[in-house]
Protein backbone atom coordinates (compact mmCIF):
# COMPACT_ATOMS: atom_id res chain seq x y z
CA UNK A 1 0.00 0.00 0.00
CA UNK A 2 1.01 3.60 -0.54
CA UNK A 3 1.92 5.50 3.41
CA UNK A 4 1.58 9.30 2.60
CA UNK A 5 4.69 11.12 2.70
CA UNK A 6 5.27 13.31 6.24
CA UNK A 7 3.86 16.81 5.48
CA UNK A 8 6.69 19.58 5.58
CA UNK A 9 7.57 20.91 9.02
CA UNK A 10 5.55 24.01 8.78
CA UNK A 11 1.94 22.21 8.17
CA UNK A 12 2.37 19.81 10.63
CA UNK A 13 0.82 21.49 13.65
CA UNK A 14 -2.62 22.50 13.22
CA UNK A 15 -5.21 23.63 15.91
CA UNK A 16 -7.24 20.96 17.50
CA UNK A 17 -10.31 21.57 15.12
CA UNK A 18 -8.44 21.43 12.35
CA UNK A 19 -6.21 18.27 13.13
CA UNK A 20 -10.35 16.33 14.01
CA UNK A 21 -10.92 18.18 10.34
CA UNK A 22 -8.16 15.52 9.20
CA UNK A 23 -9.95 12.66 10.39
CA UNK A 24 -13.05 12.21 7.27
CA UNK A 25 -16.15 10.40 7.49
CA UNK A 26 -16.08 6.76 7.66
CA UNK A 27 -12.63 6.67 8.12
CA UNK A 28 -10.81 3.44 9.45
CA UNK A 29 -9.26 4.98 13.19
CA UNK A 30 -6.69 3.26 15.35
CA UNK A 31 -7.34 4.56 19.29
CA UNK A 32 -5.14 2.98 22.28
CA UNK A 33 -6.43 1.83 25.37
CA UNK A 34 -6.86 3.92 28.35
CA UNK A 35 -3.30 3.82 30.02
CA UNK A 36 -1.36 4.82 26.87
CA UNK A 37 -1.96 8.41 25.87
CA UNK A 38 -5.67 8.73 24.61
CA UNK A 39 -6.65 11.83 22.41
CA UNK A 40 -9.82 12.69 24.52
CA UNK A 41 -9.75 16.64 23.39
CA UNK A 42 -9.71 15.69 19.97
CA UNK A 43 -12.31 13.06 20.52
CA UNK A 44 -14.53 15.93 22.16
CA UNK A 45 -13.55 18.12 18.71
CA UNK A 46 -14.33 14.86 16.06
CA UNK A 47 -17.90 14.70 18.51
CA UNK A 48 -18.43 18.53 17.61
CA UNK A 49 -17.85 18.19 13.95
CA UNK A 50 -19.99 15.51 13.89
CA UNK A 51 -18.20 12.59 12.59
CA UNK A 52 -19.84 9.78 11.29
CA UNK A 53 -19.64 5.96 10.00
CA UNK A 54 -15.70 5.72 11.79
CA UNK A 55 -14.63 2.67 11.59
CA UNK A 56 -12.73 1.92 14.93
CA UNK A 57 -9.86 -0.28 16.23
CA UNK A 58 -8.89 -0.08 19.64
CA UNK A 59 -5.11 -1.10 20.66
CA UNK A 60 -5.98 -3.04 22.08
CA UNK A 61 -8.58 -2.10 23.94
CA UNK A 62 -10.89 1.18 25.18
CA UNK A 63 -12.99 2.89 27.54
CA UNK A 64 -14.85 5.80 27.52
CA UNK A 65 -13.12 7.39 24.15
CA UNK A 66 -14.75 4.59 22.08
CA UNK A 67 -17.80 5.18 24.59
CA UNK A 68 -18.27 8.73 23.96
CA UNK A 69 -17.94 8.82 19.94
CA UNK A 70 -20.39 5.01 19.92
CA UNK A 71 -23.15 7.22 22.00
CA UNK A 72 -22.40 10.42 19.86
CA UNK A 73 -23.41 8.42 16.37
CA UNK A 74 -20.16 8.78 15.24
CA UNK A 75 -19.15 4.90 14.76
CA UNK A 76 -20.30 2.29 12.34
CA UNK A 77 -18.14 -0.61 13.80
CA UNK A 78 -15.67 -1.32 16.17
CA UNK A 79 -12.71 -3.99 16.33
CA UNK A 80 -12.07 -4.09 19.53
CA UNK A 81 -10.76 -6.85 22.66
CA UNK A 82 -12.78 -5.39 25.24
CA UNK A 83 -14.60 -1.58 26.24
CA UNK A 84 -15.06 -0.94 29.36
CA UNK A 85 -14.59 1.50 31.92
CA UNK A 86 -12.64 -0.13 34.41
CA UNK A 87 -12.98 0.61 37.91
CA UNK A 88 -16.04 1.82 36.85
CA UNK A 89 -17.86 -1.06 35.47
CA UNK A 90 -19.32 -1.55 31.51
CA UNK A 91 -19.14 1.11 29.27
CA UNK A 92 -22.78 1.74 28.86
CA UNK A 93 -23.35 3.69 25.60
CA UNK A 94 -21.11 0.64 23.83
CA UNK A 95 -22.99 -1.66 25.58
CA UNK A 96 -26.56 -0.01 24.72
CA UNK A 97 -25.41 -0.15 21.07
CA UNK A 98 -24.50 -3.91 21.53
CA UNK A 99 -27.92 -5.00 22.73
CA UNK A 100 -29.39 -3.50 20.02
CA UNK A 101 -27.62 -4.14 17.59
CA UNK A 102 -27.04 -0.73 15.58
CA UNK A 103 -23.12 -1.28 16.16
CA UNK A 104 -20.81 -4.05 14.18
CA UNK A 105 -18.62 -5.39 16.36
CA UNK A 106 -15.92 -7.28 15.19
CA UNK A 107 -14.45 -9.33 18.54
CA UNK A 108 -10.69 -9.87 18.90
CA UNK A 109 -8.30 -10.59 21.85
CA UNK A 110 -5.39 -8.25 22.71
CA UNK A 111 -2.60 -9.92 21.22
CA UNK A 112 -4.62 -10.50 17.85
CA UNK A 113 -4.77 -6.69 17.37
CA UNK A 114 -0.81 -5.75 18.74
CA UNK A 115 0.43 -8.74 16.26
CA UNK A 116 -1.91 -7.71 13.15
CA UNK A 117 -0.42 -4.06 13.43
CA UNK A 118 2.98 -5.65 13.86
CA UNK A 119 2.39 -7.04 10.57
CA UNK A 120 1.31 -3.64 8.82
CA UNK A 121 4.54 -2.42 10.43
CA UNK A 122 6.59 -4.90 8.87
CA UNK A 123 5.11 -4.79 5.33
CA UNK A 124 3.57 -8.01 5.33
CA UNK A 125 0.48 -9.78 4.75
CA UNK A 126 0.15 -11.68 7.68
CA UNK A 127 0.90 -12.64 11.41
CA UNK A 128 0.82 -16.29 12.86
CA UNK A 129 -0.49 -16.47 16.97
CA UNK A 130 -0.74 -18.90 19.24
CA UNK A 131 -3.84 -20.00 21.19
CA UNK A 132 -7.11 -19.02 19.97
CA UNK A 133 -8.06 -22.60 18.96
CA UNK A 134 -11.36 -23.68 20.40
CA UNK A 135 -12.09 -20.50 20.76
CA UNK A 136 -15.84 -18.92 19.51
CA UNK A 137 -13.64 -15.87 18.38
CA UNK A 138 -12.92 -17.92 15.58
CA UNK A 139 -16.23 -18.29 14.11
CA UNK A 140 -16.49 -14.36 14.88
CA UNK A 141 -13.72 -13.88 12.76
CA UNK A 142 -14.06 -15.58 9.24
CA UNK A 143 -10.64 -13.40 7.94
CA UNK A 144 -8.86 -15.41 10.64
CA UNK A 145 -7.27 -18.74 8.96
CA UNK A 146 -5.88 -21.75 10.99
CA UNK A 147 -3.19 -23.17 8.89
CA UNK A 148 -0.77 -26.21 9.73
CA UNK A 149 3.05 -24.91 10.77
CA UNK A 150 4.70 -25.83 7.85
CA UNK A 151 7.77 -26.19 9.44
CA UNK A 152 6.53 -28.82 12.13
CA UNK A 153 6.85 -32.83 11.40
CA UNK A 154 3.64 -33.65 12.75
CA UNK A 155 0.18 -31.71 12.45
CA UNK A 156 0.41 -28.56 14.50
CA UNK A 157 -2.66 -25.89 13.53
CA UNK A 158 -2.29 -22.27 14.34
CA UNK A 159 -4.12 -19.22 13.35
CA UNK A 160 -2.88 -16.46 10.54
CA UNK A 161 -3.60 -13.42 11.19
CA UNK A 162 -4.33 -10.68 8.44
CA UNK A 163 -2.56 -7.18 8.80
CA UNK A 164 -4.30 -4.53 9.83
CA UNK A 165 -3.53 -1.14 8.32
CA UNK A 166 -5.50 1.95 9.73
CA UNK A 167 -6.13 4.88 7.75
CA UNK A 168 -5.59 6.79 10.82
CA UNK A 169 -3.90 6.47 14.26
CA UNK A 170 -4.80 9.04 16.58
CA UNK A 171 -3.60 9.40 20.30
CA UNK A 172 -2.54 12.00 22.68
CA UNK A 173 1.39 12.15 23.84
CA UNK A 174 3.52 14.66 26.48
CA UNK A 175 5.32 16.18 23.23
CA UNK A 176 6.38 17.20 19.97
CA UNK A 177 9.11 19.28 18.81
CA UNK A 178 9.02 21.28 16.01
CA UNK A 179 10.33 18.93 13.26
CA UNK A 180 7.40 16.80 14.12
CA UNK A 181 8.98 14.17 16.20
CA UNK A 182 6.92 13.01 18.97
CA UNK A 183 8.02 11.69 22.29
CA UNK A 184 5.80 8.61 23.82
CA UNK A 185 8.23 7.87 26.32
CA UNK A 186 7.62 3.65 27.47
CA UNK A 187 4.04 3.44 25.51
CA UNK A 188 5.72 1.75 22.52
CA UNK A 189 2.59 0.34 21.00
CA UNK A 190 1.98 4.20 20.00
CA UNK A 191 4.60 3.66 17.72
CA UNK A 192 3.03 0.23 16.37
CA UNK A 193 0.32 2.28 15.48
CA UNK A 194 1.70 4.57 14.32
CA UNK A 195 4.23 2.03 12.04
CA UNK A 196 1.37 0.68 10.83
CA UNK A 197 -1.27 3.29 9.96
CA UNK A 198 -1.53 5.21 6.56
CA UNK A 199 -1.26 8.59 8.97
CA UNK A 200 -1.11 9.33 11.98
CA UNK A 201 -2.35 12.52 13.88
CA UNK A 202 -1.27 13.50 17.70
CA UNK A 203 -2.24 15.50 20.07
CA UNK A 204 0.76 16.64 22.44
CA UNK A 205 0.59 18.57 25.75
CA UNK A 206 2.89 20.85 24.62
CA UNK A 207 5.75 21.95 22.58
CA UNK A 208 9.04 20.81 23.28
CA UNK A 209 11.89 23.43 22.77
CA UNK A 210 14.46 21.68 20.92
CA UNK A 211 15.59 18.74 19.13
CA UNK A 212 13.74 15.02 20.43
CA UNK A 213 16.31 13.10 18.53
CA UNK A 214 19.05 15.21 19.72
CA UNK A 215 19.74 13.52 23.45
CA UNK A 216 19.40 9.61 23.62
CA UNK A 217 17.57 9.97 26.46
CA UNK A 218 14.11 11.39 24.49
CA UNK A 219 15.70 9.49 21.28
CA UNK A 220 14.52 6.39 22.63
CA UNK A 221 11.12 7.17 23.68
CA UNK A 222 10.59 9.43 20.42
CA UNK A 223 8.49 8.52 17.31
CA UNK A 224 10.26 10.09 14.72
CA UNK A 225 8.54 12.53 12.08
CA UNK A 226 8.11 10.00 9.53
CA UNK A 227 5.19 8.69 11.02
CA UNK A 228 3.76 11.37 12.17
CA UNK A 229 1.27 13.68 10.00
CA UNK A 230 0.04 16.57 11.72
CA UNK A 231 0.17 17.51 15.22
CA UNK A 232 -1.87 19.90 17.73
CA UNK A 233 -1.22 21.34 21.21
CA UNK A 234 -4.13 20.26 23.74
CA UNK A 235 -3.38 20.78 27.23
CA UNK A 236 -4.30 18.13 29.56
CA UNK A 237 -5.51 16.44 26.14
CA UNK A 238 -6.48 13.24 27.68
CA UNK A 239 -8.76 14.38 30.27
CA UNK A 240 -10.64 12.76 32.33
CA UNK A 241 -7.99 9.88 31.34
CA UNK A 242 -4.73 9.83 32.20
CA UNK A 243 -1.35 10.93 30.68
CA UNK A 244 0.89 8.28 32.08
CA UNK A 245 3.77 10.05 34.02
CA UNK A 246 2.19 13.43 33.87
CA UNK A 247 -1.53 13.01 35.06
CA UNK A 248 -3.78 10.67 37.14
CA UNK A 249 -7.44 10.07 36.11
CA UNK A 250 -9.94 12.17 36.79
CA UNK A 251 -11.62 9.61 38.63
CA UNK A 252 -14.71 11.90 39.95
CA UNK A 253 -15.22 12.85 36.35
CA UNK A 254 -15.14 9.49 34.99
CA UNK A 255 -17.41 7.82 37.88
CA UNK A 256 -19.84 10.86 37.13
CA UNK A 257 -19.65 10.17 32.93
CA UNK A 258 -20.27 6.22 34.10
CA UNK A 259 -23.54 7.42 35.80
CA UNK A 260 -24.93 9.89 33.52
CA UNK A 261 -24.06 7.39 30.30
CA UNK A 262 -26.46 4.84 31.73
CA UNK A 263 -29.77 6.61 30.32
CA UNK A 264 -30.00 8.05 26.60
CA UNK A 265 -31.19 11.04 28.26
CA UNK A 266 -27.81 11.08 30.87
CA UNK A 267 -25.87 10.67 28.03
CA UNK A 268 -27.59 13.07 25.89
CA UNK A 269 -26.90 16.42 28.92
CA UNK A 270 -23.14 14.78 29.57
CA UNK A 271 -22.53 15.65 25.70
CA UNK A 272 -23.93 18.97 25.68
CA UNK A 273 -22.52 19.81 28.66
CA UNK A 274 -19.14 18.25 28.10
CA UNK A 275 -18.93 19.66 24.44
CA UNK A 276 -20.31 23.47 25.43
CA UNK A 277 -17.56 23.42 28.24
CA UNK A 278 -14.71 22.51 25.84
CA UNK A 279 -16.09 24.88 22.79
CA UNK B 1 -7.27 -11.98 63.40
CA UNK B 2 -10.64 -12.48 62.12
CA UNK B 3 -12.23 -8.86 61.53
CA UNK B 4 -11.14 -9.35 57.50
CA UNK B 5 -13.47 -7.84 55.14
CA UNK B 6 -14.96 -10.27 52.39
CA UNK B 7 -12.48 -8.60 49.79
CA UNK B 8 -9.67 -8.86 52.23
CA UNK B 9 -10.61 -12.64 52.63
CA UNK B 10 -10.40 -13.02 48.70
CA UNK B 11 -6.88 -11.20 48.22
CA UNK B 12 -5.45 -13.86 50.94
CA UNK B 13 -7.14 -17.02 49.06
CA UNK B 14 -5.65 -15.53 45.69
CA UNK B 15 -2.30 -14.95 47.12
CA UNK B 16 -1.86 -18.10 48.43
CA UNK B 17 -2.57 -19.57 44.96
CA UNK B 18 0.84 -17.81 43.45
CA UNK B 19 2.43 -18.49 46.13
CA UNK B 20 6.61 -19.57 45.12
CA UNK B 21 5.99 -17.85 41.14
CA UNK B 22 9.00 -15.67 39.63
CA UNK B 23 6.33 -13.90 38.02
CA UNK B 24 2.77 -12.93 37.87
CA UNK B 25 0.55 -10.84 35.61
CA UNK B 26 -2.82 -8.87 36.05
CA UNK B 27 -5.17 -7.73 33.93
CA UNK B 28 -7.93 -5.22 33.30
CA UNK B 29 -10.64 -4.16 36.14
CA UNK B 30 -9.12 -6.74 38.65
CA UNK B 31 -8.54 -4.90 41.72
CA UNK B 32 -9.06 -7.97 43.82
CA UNK B 33 -6.35 -10.25 41.83
CA UNK B 34 -3.86 -7.07 41.67
CA UNK B 35 -4.14 -6.74 45.43
CA UNK B 36 -3.16 -10.46 45.63
CA UNK B 37 -0.27 -10.00 43.44
CA UNK B 38 1.15 -7.30 45.19
CA UNK B 39 0.25 -9.08 48.63
CA UNK B 40 2.24 -12.55 47.44
CA UNK B 41 4.96 -10.09 46.22
CA UNK B 42 5.42 -8.06 49.87
CA UNK B 43 5.13 -11.97 51.02
CA UNK B 44 7.67 -13.17 49.27
CA UNK B 45 10.25 -10.29 50.41
CA UNK B 46 10.05 -9.29 46.84
CA UNK B 47 11.53 -11.84 45.14
CA UNK B 48 8.02 -12.14 42.72
CA UNK B 49 8.33 -9.81 39.76
CA UNK B 50 4.48 -8.44 39.17
CA UNK B 51 3.10 -7.14 36.40
CA UNK B 52 -0.31 -4.45 36.83
CA UNK B 53 -1.55 -3.49 33.78
CA UNK B 54 -2.57 -0.17 33.87
CA UNK B 55 0.36 0.97 36.57
CA UNK B 56 3.75 2.61 35.99
CA UNK B 57 5.27 1.79 39.53
CA UNK B 58 4.14 -1.78 39.24
CA UNK B 59 5.12 -2.73 35.71
CA UNK B 60 8.67 -3.30 34.27
CA UNK B 61 7.50 -3.36 31.04
CA UNK B 62 8.93 -1.17 28.28
CA UNK B 63 7.96 -2.49 24.96
CA UNK B 64 4.53 -1.58 24.34
CA UNK B 65 1.18 -3.12 25.23
CA UNK B 66 2.46 -7.17 23.20
CA UNK B 67 5.22 -7.07 25.33
CA UNK B 68 2.94 -9.19 27.98
CA UNK B 69 1.59 -11.12 25.34
CA UNK B 70 5.04 -12.12 23.70
CA UNK B 71 6.69 -12.94 27.48
CA UNK B 72 3.78 -14.98 28.15
CA UNK B 73 4.28 -16.86 24.73
CA UNK B 74 7.88 -17.66 25.38
CA UNK B 75 7.12 -18.49 29.30
CA UNK B 76 7.88 -15.87 31.17
CA UNK B 77 4.79 -15.50 33.10
CA UNK B 78 3.81 -17.99 35.58
CA UNK B 79 0.38 -16.97 36.99
CA UNK B 80 -1.92 -14.84 35.43
CA UNK B 81 -5.76 -14.06 37.10
CA UNK B 82 -9.06 -14.21 34.86
CA UNK B 83 -12.98 -13.47 35.58
CA UNK B 84 -15.95 -14.59 33.61
CA UNK B 85 -19.34 -13.02 32.82
CA UNK B 86 -20.15 -16.89 32.74
CA UNK B 87 -17.97 -20.23 33.29
CA UNK B 88 -18.91 -23.23 32.77
CA UNK B 89 -18.09 -26.83 34.45
CA UNK B 90 -15.43 -27.38 31.82
CA UNK B 91 -14.12 -23.67 32.97
CA UNK B 92 -14.56 -22.25 29.34
CA UNK B 93 -14.58 -18.56 29.50
CA UNK B 94 -17.33 -16.20 28.31
CA UNK B 95 -16.63 -12.69 28.06
CA UNK B 96 -18.43 -11.59 25.23
CA UNK B 97 -22.01 -12.10 25.22
CA UNK B 98 -25.13 -14.07 26.41
CA UNK B 99 -27.59 -15.15 23.23
CA UNK B 100 -27.11 -14.51 19.93
CA UNK B 101 -24.26 -12.20 19.11
CA UNK B 102 -25.97 -9.48 17.10
CA UNK B 103 -28.84 -9.12 19.82
CA UNK B 104 -27.36 -10.53 23.27
CA UNK B 105 -29.49 -10.30 26.20
CA UNK B 106 -26.07 -9.18 28.05
CA UNK B 107 -23.03 -7.98 26.87
CA UNK B 108 -19.93 -7.80 28.95
CA UNK B 109 -16.92 -5.88 27.25
CA UNK B 110 -14.63 -8.38 25.54
CA UNK B 111 -12.08 -11.30 25.39
CA UNK B 112 -9.38 -9.00 26.22
CA UNK B 113 -6.42 -11.42 26.36
CA UNK B 114 -7.92 -14.45 27.43
CA UNK B 115 -8.20 -16.67 24.20
CA UNK B 116 -4.35 -16.35 24.17
CA UNK B 117 -2.84 -15.92 27.88
CA UNK B 118 -5.25 -18.98 28.95
CA UNK B 119 -3.14 -21.36 26.15
CA UNK B 120 0.05 -19.71 27.30
CA UNK B 121 0.33 -19.19 31.08
CA UNK B 122 0.59 -22.24 33.19
CA UNK B 123 -1.29 -20.84 35.96
CA UNK B 124 -4.67 -19.24 35.42
CA UNK B 125 -6.84 -18.64 38.26
CA UNK B 126 -9.95 -18.19 37.40
CA UNK B 127 -12.23 -15.49 39.81
CA UNK B 128 -15.34 -14.24 40.01
CA UNK B 129 -16.86 -12.86 43.34
CA UNK B 130 -20.54 -13.58 42.43
CA UNK B 131 -21.33 -17.44 43.04
CA UNK B 132 -24.72 -17.57 41.39
CA UNK B 133 -26.13 -19.94 38.51
CA UNK B 134 -26.40 -16.79 36.25
CA UNK B 135 -22.49 -16.81 36.02
CA UNK B 136 -21.34 -20.47 37.05
CA UNK B 137 -23.24 -22.02 33.81
CA UNK B 138 -23.44 -25.36 32.42
CA UNK B 139 -22.08 -24.39 29.68
CA UNK B 140 -21.11 -20.63 28.37
CA UNK B 141 -22.96 -19.06 25.46
CA UNK B 142 -19.58 -17.86 23.75
CA UNK B 143 -16.53 -19.33 24.16
CA UNK B 144 -13.75 -16.56 24.56
CA UNK B 145 -11.22 -18.75 25.54
CA UNK B 146 -11.87 -22.69 25.75
CA UNK B 147 -10.66 -24.54 29.80
CA UNK B 148 -9.27 -27.46 27.74
CA UNK B 149 -7.89 -28.33 24.31
CA UNK B 150 -7.86 -31.99 22.54
CA UNK B 151 -4.10 -33.29 22.13
CA UNK B 152 -2.30 -31.92 18.87
CA UNK B 153 -3.60 -28.20 19.94
CA UNK B 154 -0.23 -26.22 21.48
CA UNK B 155 -0.87 -25.50 24.64
CA UNK B 156 1.25 -24.66 27.75
CA UNK B 157 -1.01 -23.35 29.86
CA UNK B 158 -4.67 -23.52 30.97
CA UNK B 159 -6.62 -22.84 34.16
CA UNK B 160 -5.61 -24.03 37.86
CA UNK B 161 -8.66 -23.36 40.15
CA UNK B 162 -11.55 -21.03 40.57
CA UNK B 163 -11.86 -19.07 43.75
CA UNK B 164 -15.65 -17.29 44.54
CA UNK B 165 -17.16 -15.47 47.17
CA UNK B 166 -18.21 -18.73 48.59
CA UNK B 167 -15.23 -21.19 47.71
CA UNK B 168 -12.38 -22.39 46.21
CA UNK B 169 -12.21 -25.07 43.23
CA UNK B 170 -9.33 -26.81 41.87
CA UNK B 171 -9.29 -27.68 37.79
CA UNK B 172 -8.46 -30.87 36.86
CA UNK B 173 -6.95 -30.39 33.26
CA UNK B 174 -6.99 -34.32 32.28
CA UNK B 175 -10.72 -34.86 33.57
CA UNK B 176 -11.69 -31.28 32.46
CA UNK B 177 -13.66 -30.79 35.65
CA UNK B 178 -13.88 -28.86 38.89
CA UNK B 179 -13.47 -30.34 42.00
CA UNK B 180 -14.64 -28.24 45.19
CA UNK B 181 -11.49 -27.75 47.52
CA UNK B 182 -12.19 -25.54 50.20
CA UNK B 183 -15.43 -23.48 51.60
CA UNK B 184 -15.12 -20.11 53.00
CA UNK B 185 -16.20 -19.51 56.41
CA UNK B 186 -19.78 -19.12 56.78
CA UNK B 187 -20.77 -21.37 53.38
CA UNK B 188 -21.51 -24.96 53.37
CA UNK B 189 -21.45 -27.71 50.73
CA UNK B 190 -24.99 -27.85 50.22
CA UNK B 191 -25.01 -24.31 49.45
CA UNK B 192 -22.16 -24.45 46.67
CA UNK B 193 -23.88 -27.42 45.09
CA UNK B 194 -27.21 -25.41 44.82
CA UNK B 195 -25.62 -22.06 43.75
CA UNK B 196 -23.60 -23.28 40.79
CA UNK B 197 -25.10 -23.95 37.68
CA UNK B 198 -22.44 -26.59 36.63
CA UNK B 199 -21.73 -30.20 38.14
CA UNK B 200 -18.54 -30.52 39.95
CA UNK B 201 -16.69 -33.53 41.95
CA UNK B 202 -16.24 -33.06 45.94
CA UNK B 203 -15.15 -35.20 48.99
CA UNK B 204 -17.14 -35.66 51.57
CA UNK B 205 -15.77 -33.22 53.73
CA UNK B 206 -14.73 -30.51 52.28
CA UNK B 207 -12.04 -27.96 54.72
CA UNK B 208 -12.38 -24.45 55.39
CA UNK B 209 -10.49 -21.79 53.10
CA UNK B 210 -8.02 -20.82 56.24
CA UNK B 211 -8.44 -17.36 57.44
CA UNK B 212 -5.86 -14.46 56.33
CA UNK B 213 -2.63 -14.15 58.97
CA UNK B 214 -2.00 -11.15 61.28
CA UNK B 215 1.08 -10.35 59.07
CA UNK B 216 -1.42 -11.08 55.80
CA UNK B 217 -3.46 -8.03 56.63
CA UNK B 218 -1.09 -5.64 58.31
CA UNK B 219 0.74 -5.71 55.07
CA UNK B 220 -2.81 -5.65 52.45
CA UNK B 221 -3.52 -2.23 54.84
CA UNK B 222 -0.44 -1.00 55.18
CA UNK B 223 1.49 -1.94 51.99
CA UNK B 224 -0.36 -3.39 49.16
CA UNK B 225 -3.29 -1.01 49.90
CA UNK B 226 -1.06 2.07 49.11
CA UNK B 227 0.56 0.26 45.81
CA UNK B 228 -3.00 -0.25 44.44
CA UNK B 229 -4.11 2.73 45.40
CA UNK B 230 -2.35 4.01 42.11
CA UNK B 231 -4.22 1.85 39.69
CA UNK B 232 -7.55 1.02 41.62
CA UNK B 233 -7.37 4.07 43.27
CA UNK B 234 -11.82 3.80 43.68
CA UNK B 235 -11.30 0.28 45.10
CA UNK B 236 -8.69 1.24 47.44
CA UNK B 237 -10.61 4.54 48.73
CA UNK B 238 -13.94 2.24 49.30
CA UNK B 239 -11.76 -0.68 51.17
CA UNK B 240 -9.24 1.28 53.42
CA UNK B 241 -10.19 5.07 53.16
CA UNK B 242 -7.10 5.08 50.96
CA UNK B 243 -6.08 8.20 48.67
CA UNK B 244 -3.57 7.58 45.47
Amino acid sequence: MLYRRPMTTARKLLDLDALAARIPDGAHLAIPADYSGVAMAATRALVRRRARGLRLVTVPTSGMQADILIGAGCVAAIETSGVGLGEHGLAPRFTAAAKSGSLHIIEATCPAIHAALQASEKGVPFMPLRGLLGSDLLAQRPDWKVIDNPFAAAGDPLVLLPAVRPDIALFHARWADRAGNVWIGRRRELATMAHAAARTLVTVEALFDGDLLADESTASGTLPSLYVSAAAVAERGAWPLPLPGLYAADDAAIRRYAQEARSDSGFARYLDETLRAAA
Amino acid sequence: MNDASANEFLIVALARMIEGCRHVAVGNASPVPGAAALLARALSGDAMLVSLLGSLAHNPYTDGGRELFDSAGQGRLDAFFLGGGEIDGQANVNLVAVGPHDAPLARFPGSFGSAYLYFAVPRVILFRAEHTRRVLVPRVSFISAPGTSPPGIHRSGGPTALVTSRCAFAFDRARGRFRLETLHPGHTAEEVRAETGFDYDSAPEVAQTPPPSARALELIRGRVAGELAETYPSFAAREWGRAA
